[in-house]
């Protein structure tokens, strides 16, 4: 398992390809991107704050609950902070698993409670200034179904 | 003495990253009625519990839960990762 919280950029395809020749006995790999959205095309970038220590506290918790759900062979998270400019990766996850269903599975609950358990606050920065985004109840509802 | 954290809006509207306090709070409620006291940028940043989470040494917590043996409080808002 491996988590990394950096501000560095990454690259998916190295990440992916790194992470898929580590795995002894896994029959699926699933992986999930994050982008830096800008659907209105204003978007200048986005600055990710986040809470050094318990970032990592939470992350590796979020991990080691999904192992104990699912038959998983490997886990990968990483999450950039600091300034990103559109269209950048802010984040992946990697799950190995014997078979695609719990590989899909893991990865899926991993996204839902990184998205509201690890401690990241986004800010959009834009022509029109700044502002934070606020969390979406359909956030915290899709954490229900786990 | 308790090291409070602030993060995100929390930060800005209070004007510091984090600060060391002395303070005789029980719980985390005690601790937000005495940091409302203090001054208007305090009051407004806690002004509404609902769209603010605690951690208490780095684990999630309510806010009635009990500050005794506590070295770290951060206040934050919702959290937006992924």
């Amino acid at each position: 398992m491996r988590v990394a919280v950096q501000s560095a950029p990454f690259d998916v395809g190295t990440e992916v390809s790194t992470f898929t020749a580590g795995v002894r006995g896994a029959g699926a790999v699933v992986s999930f991107t994050g982008l830096v959205r800008d659907e209105a095309g204003t978007l200048s970038g986005m600055e990710i704050e986040h809470y050094p220590g318990m970032t990592e506290k939470a992350i590796f918790g979020i991990v080691g609950e999904a192992v104990s759900r699912w038959s998983l062979v490997d886990a990968l998270v990483i999450h950039r902070y600091g300034k990103l400019g559109p269209g950048e990766a802010i984040m992946m996850v990697a799950t190995a698993a014997p078979h695609r269903g719990d590989a899909f599975a893991a990865a899926e609950f991993l996204m839902d409670y990184l998205k509201s358990r690890a401690p990241f606050w986004k800010k959009e920065l834009g022509a029109g200034g700044e502002a934070w985004v606020a969390a979406k109840d359909a956030d915290e509802d899709a954490l229900k179904r786990w | 003495m308790i090291d409070v954290l602030y993060f995100a809006w929390v930060r800005e509207r209070i004007g510091l990253p984090r600060e060391r306090l002395e303070t005789g709070a029980a719980t985390v409620a005690d601790l937000v009625d005495e940091l409302r006291a203090r001054e208007e940028r305090y009051a407004a940043a806690f002004s509404d519990l609902t769209s603010l989470r605690v951690a208490l040494d780095q684990e999630l917590a309510s806010f009635d839960a009990p500050l005794a043996g506590v070295r770290e409080v951060a206040f934050f808002p919702p959290m937006t990762g992924g």
